[in-house]
């Protein structure tokens, strides 16, 4: 694998058609606690898509287009886009498909309802992300499966006796499904050795990762007093009666103390990244509603934000992490912008140190000329402008509804603050990267 | 998930078999009631097909066509006959009962009958195959005349059973012979002593059908049948040894006290002559058809019966009131999650409608949800059904319902200003031709709609609790609602399978008007000394579901105080005063079962009784009963509700009154309006001017 940079400078796109952000709502990201969780992914769309559909004065059935992004499908969800559709009353005439790009999922859909919007060929599309990460099976070994084929087909009884005789205790070991999705199977490495590779390769230091973890908790804690995400988080509401109504991975009076207190999970003893700067292992789901202008007058809706420009980009799985610097740096180079032009940021913290080493790249001038193809680094990333109500570390990351959720939440963030532009973009398992510029109406 | 296209599709679904000229007019048709034709394996395909009408009920004419028509098939002699219906909706919904109703000669109704039984008979003894196809609804005759076939096969989704018992009767068509001869014999006389209905795949289990054949494999199946493919139906060992007189006296033994448990046997003779029939006659077919003529005969022609068809008429007459081809609001919209309204919300969405639910608290919304799961868990509901139901409850915590929604039903606390804010917060956003509802049970419509700009679409939606027990909904109109509004009230009211009945905006509409007088007087009883038990006993004697005082624990005590206070604003000479203890047990938070403590003490939802109180005396039934009686009368004069028979109606299914007695109206006019006009008067002269008879037992008299 070669690490040149791969993004085409592509002309700017036509704007003849703008695609709109009409409003998008999300379920509380629930933390997996040991066991499957209330909600599959299909009900955690459907527990937040509901409210949002009572939103807005659309019939439920005008929509063009369900995109939803969900990584880990479960074998009774197949298709979970189609399923929520028509669990959400959407119609059996509504289109619905799954989109699959690891933790670029829940923007892939955003991205793929964008494009074709502005090409004239949807109107109005609901497009979101999902993922019960408590539901990620526990699988049977390849060995076992094999094992139980031949018993089953045996021709004799002295055949199967002898497939009895090869039987192994060690046959039932589950392989933990989640485990195995957050491996890189090109790289053989865990997600977290690609940020422990990041953090060595841009110097990260395991405290500048906590206080960064810290930091990351505090702004969740208090944009949850505040009542900054009321009109984002949608309660849901489980069979039993039980109810959950915000994100609950938040440990609001953490320490750096108590952080720094933590063991490596990913590389012991020495590794510098914990459960306590990582993301958290998360359910949720959220859904935007993208519109043309055509949808936008037909049914009276008032936009939130409009989308300007997206850009993807692919590298080294082994540096996964750093892919936010290169789907940026194209989608500003195609701007014609600068890091300072953008009002919110909105990268996804995968790892703590993953993120610094995504803002420790962008300062570093060799990096930027070798990598980037720029004269000089592009500026400073504001940390007072990234993230500000908190992100992965706190609220958590599954993994297919992040995208969306991060797209989501720039809106709303832009909106509060009475400002215009913003970036959102994630890094994505396997080496890639998507970004989304966004504008404020 | 069903949509348009499928729609389209659905008539080609059902399997029609050889028959051709689907679309000819009944006089192009040999015969008015049925279809025939043969296939190419010289099997005879029989269709009952009612003319001018939807659905199949067994009457007179279509059983003399059916001797016909098996005379002329007896001499062709063909392969087989197969026998099913040609109405989408089922094979038949049992005998016309018009054509029973009203008989009150036994020997007339044995001679009706021993003409049906020998078609059945001749059906019966047909020296080929022949097979009956039920899909649908299968009731009473219907299965009946299945029953005679050699085989039988259900479509999925088929629903069979013989409800017989319902109506104070049983089986007349040679269903008490063949079904115990068919199944396991304790089964088949369960099923006709609960007149439950199986579904297809239980109906298999209990051997009542041989197969469950999907439309699109019936012809093949049939092939299949006709060439001796399916065995036949060995008696099991429990039907042999049931074939003795003293087993089936022992087994007779425990039906009785299981079905006395249920229906008390001096109100309700049926249970027992079937019981009877079986244990007597069980081991001879001959003598038993016979004697099944004969109970069957005595029954109909008995009061109970003729009271239970009455109200089962009565049911359909109210249900035809909900067919006004508009289309039903498909989204409803509740205010208020609390037990009321959550019960609502749920019900419609058990019932098939989006229903978003609105509460400012997330709890109340999420216990509603829970009961949600509870009531798909009682009515065994699949995994994939449930969650449908739940789906289709949509929890909304900030009223965005109302702009989508086709009906909006507000079930807030009974507050005048706190509905009339809601009423102004909403109207601006409510969708051109949507209508607004209240469940209020004690505020004037005419006053709550004075806020409204377009009153004309506001109606009352009074349910009664518990809203998925209860059949009946008050529809109430006011001096501006428009047909329109009251159209769609019924409309939806059908379409959640309740029975509507429609009444003037007066104070307690019809039931609270006449339960309050009812559950007053037991609380002045008790204030006489006499205990609650005593009470209580006293109308369950008379066929009550629940006594009065059990009721008021039920209900709650604070909904009957605040009831009765309104009542006795407005109607204070007709009302008992309200005793003060029990604005004390209000106060002090005891309402009755909810609250584990009111009349009774109350212990896993069940009032803790005295069995030992002593029986009340024979006044007492009167000084309960005809206050309610004087109210339905009065509601009567006042023109609040049309007529005696809506009275009855509402009475049953909204508060459960005896059935058998066949409503207040229709006791009142057995015993006499005169009788009841001298008995309040006497009432009235002993206890004072509430009893005093209304004047419309006199004028009606």
């Amino acid at each position: 694998m070669n690490g040149m940079p791969s993004a085409p400078e592509s002309p700017p796109p036509s704007r003849s058609r703008a695609v709109y952000i009409v409003d998008g709502a999300r379920t509380p990201f629930l933390k997996v606690r040991g066991r499957p969780g209330p909600f599959t992914p299909v009900d955690l769309a459907v527990q937040c898509g509901r409210p949002l559909l009572l939103r807005q004065d659309i019939p439920v059935q005008a929509f063009d287009q369900v995109i939803l992004g969900c990584v880990n499908v479960l074998p009774t969800e197949m298709n979970p886009a189609r399923i929520a559709a028509l669990r959400l009353g959407m119609g059996v005439r509504t289109p619905a498909f799954t989109v699959q790009i690891n933790c670029g999922s829940g923007m892939q859909s955003i991205d793929t309802a964008f494009r074709s919007i502005r090409a004239g060929v949807w109107d109005l599309v609901l497009a979101g992300g999902s993922e019960a990460l408590s539901h990620a099976p526990v699988l049977l070994r390849p060995e076992a499966v094999k094992w139980f084929a031949d018993l089953r087909q045996g021709s004799s009884l002295l055949k199967r006796l002898r497939t009895l005789a090869r039987w192994r205790s060690g046959f039932l070991k589950p392989v933990v499904g989640l485990k195995q999705g957050l491996t890189d199977p090109v790289a053989d490495l865990n997600m977290g050795q690609t940020a422990e590779i990041l953090a060595h390769l841009f110097d990260i230091g395991r405290e500048e990762a906590d206080r960064y973890a810290l930091s990351s908790h505090q702004r969740l804690a208090r944009a949850q007093t505040e009542g900054w995400l009321a009109d984002e988080v949608e309660p849901a509401f489980a069979a039993d009666g039980r109810i959950y109504t915000l994100d609950d991975g938040v440990r609001p009076d953490t320490t750096l103390d108590a952080l720094g207190k933590l063991t490596p999970v990913f590389e012991r003893p020495f590794g510098k990244v914990t459960a306590g700067n990582s993301s958290q292992v998360t359910d949720g789901a959220s859904w935007l509603i993208l519109a043309s202008e055509q949808a936008v007058s037909k049914y009276q809706l008032t936009p939130k934000a409009v989308i300007i420009d997206s850009a993807w980009a692919a590298l080294e799985p082994q540096i996964m992490g750093l892919g936010p610097v290169l789907s940026v740096t194209t989608l500003l180079k195609r701007q014609n912008g600068k890091l300072d032009d953008i009002d919110l940021w909105e990268i996804n913290e995968a790892f703590a140190a993953q993120i610094l080493a995504c803002l420790a790249a962008w300062e570093n001038p060799d990096f930027c000329r070798e990598v980037l193809g720029l004269d000089q680094p592009p500026g400073r990333l504001d940390r007072e402008r990234l993230n500000i109500d908190g992100g992965a570390v706190s609220l958590g990351h599954p993994v297919g509804a992040s995208g969306n959720r991060i797209v989501l939440h720039l809106v709303n963030a832009l909106r509060r603050k009475g400002l215009k532009y913003g970036i959102a973009s994630e890094c994505i398992g396997g080496g890639q990267s998507g970004a989304m510029l966004i504008e404020a109406v | 998930m069903s949509g348009d296209i499928l729609r389209t599709l659905r008539p080609r679904a059902m399997e029609f078999g050889p028959l051709q000229g689907l679309d000819q007019t009944v006089a192009e048709r040999p015969w008015a009631h049925w279809r025939q034709t043969q296939d190419e394996n010289r099997v005879v395909w029989l269709f009952f097909d009612r003319a001018e009408a939807n659905v199949n009920l067994l009457c007179e004419t279509a059983l003399r066509e059916l001797d016909q028509i098996l005379d002329n098939i007896v001499r062709d002699m063909p392969k087989g006959l197969v026998l099913r219906s040609a109405k989408a909706d089922g094979f038949c919904l049992g005998a016309d009962i018009h054509e029973f109703y009203g008989l009150t000669d036994e020997s007339v109704v044995m001679d009706k009958l021993q003409a049906a039984h020998a078609i059945a008979n001749r059906l019966a003894a047909l020296p080929f195959p022949t097979l009956a196809v039920i899909h649908g609804l299968c009731l009473g005759g219907g299965l009946e005349l299945a029953l005679c076939c050699d085989y039988r096969l259900a479509v999925p989704g088929a629903r069979m059973g013989l409800p017989e018992i319902r109506l104070g009767l049983h089986p007349g068509l040679g269903g008490t012979v063949r079904l115990p001869r068919l199944i396991d014999p304790v089964k088949a006389m369960t099923l006709m002593l609960t007149g439950r209905t199986l579904d297809a795949r239980e109906a298999r289990k209990h051997g009542l059908v041989d197969d469950i054949v999907e439309e699109r494999h019936l012809r093949n199946a049939v092939e299949a049948i006709m060439a001796g493919q399916m065995g036949g139906h060995p008696q099991g060992v429990k039907a042999r040894i049931l074939s003795t007189r003293p087993a089936r006296r022992l087994e007779a033994r425990l039906m009785r006290s299981k079905s006395a448990d249920k229906a008390p046997p001096e109100h309700y003779p049926a249970p027992e002559a079937l019981i009877g029939l079986w244990e007597e006659h069980g081991g001879d077919a001959e003598l038993m058809f016979d004697a099944e003529i004969a109970s069957f005969a005595r029954l109909l022609t008995d009061s109970t019966a003729r009271n239970l068809i009455r109200i089962f008429l009565l049911r359909e007459k109210m249900k035809e009131q909900t067919h006004t081809r508009l289309p039903a609001p498909d989204r409803v919209h509740v205010i208020g999650a609390g037990a009321m309204g959550g019960d609502i919300a749920v019900w419609c969405a058990y019932k098939g409608l989006r229903v978003s639910l609105y509460d400012r608290q997330p709890e109340v919304i999420a216990d509603a949800m829970a009961r949600a799961s509870g009531l798909c868990r009682k009515k065994r509901l699949s995994e994939r059904a449930t969650r449908e139901v739940l789906d289709r409850l949509i929890p909304d915590l900030h009223n965005r319902g109302v702009s989508s929604a086709d009906l909006i039903i507000e079930a807030v606390p009974e507050k005048l200003e706190v509905k009339q804010q809601i009423y102004q917060d909403i109207e601006p956003l409510m969708k051109n031709g949507a209508v607004l509802a209240t469940n209020t049970s004690s505020i004037p419509l005419q006053q709550l709609r004075k806020v409204l700009n377009r009153p004309e679409r506001f109606v009352g939606l009074h349910f009664f609790n518990p809203v998925a027990k209860m059949q009946l909904v008050e529809i109430v109109r006011h001096d501006a609602t428009d047909e329109m509004t009251l159209a769609i009230a019924q409309t939806f009211v059908g379409r959640i399978d309740r029975l509507p009945v429609s009444v003037a905006s007066a104070p307690g509409f019809l039931v609270n008007r006449a339960l309050t007088p009812y559950l007053l007087e037991a609380m002045v009883l008790l204030d006489e000394g006499v205990a609650a038990e005593t009470i209580d006993r006293a109308a369950v004697d008379f066929g009550m579901p629940v006594g009065p005082a059990e009721l008021a624990d039920q209900v709650g005590l604070d909904i009957c105080l605040s009831v009765s206070e309104l009542l006795r604003n407005h109607f204070e000479t007709a009302m008992a005063p309200i005793p003060p203890w029990l604005r004390d047990l209000v106060a002090a938070g005891e309402l009755g079962r909810k609250s584990g403590r009111g009349i009774y003490t109350w212990k896993n939802g069940k009032a803790q009784k005295d069995k030992h109180a002593p029986p009340a005396d024979d006044e007492t039934l009167d000084r309960l009963l005809l206050p309610m009686l004087n109210a339905c009368m009065a509601c009567l004069s006042e023109g609040i509700v049309e007529n005696e028979n809506l009275v009855d109606g509402a009475m049953i299914f909204g508060t459960g009154f005896a059935p058998f007695r066949g409503g207040p109206m229709q006791y009142a006019r057995s015993r006499g309006y005169r009788d009841i006009e001298s008995s309040l008067s006497l009432l009235a002269e002993k206890y004072g001017e509430r009893f005093s008879p209304d004047p419309g037992w006199a004028e009606r008299a």
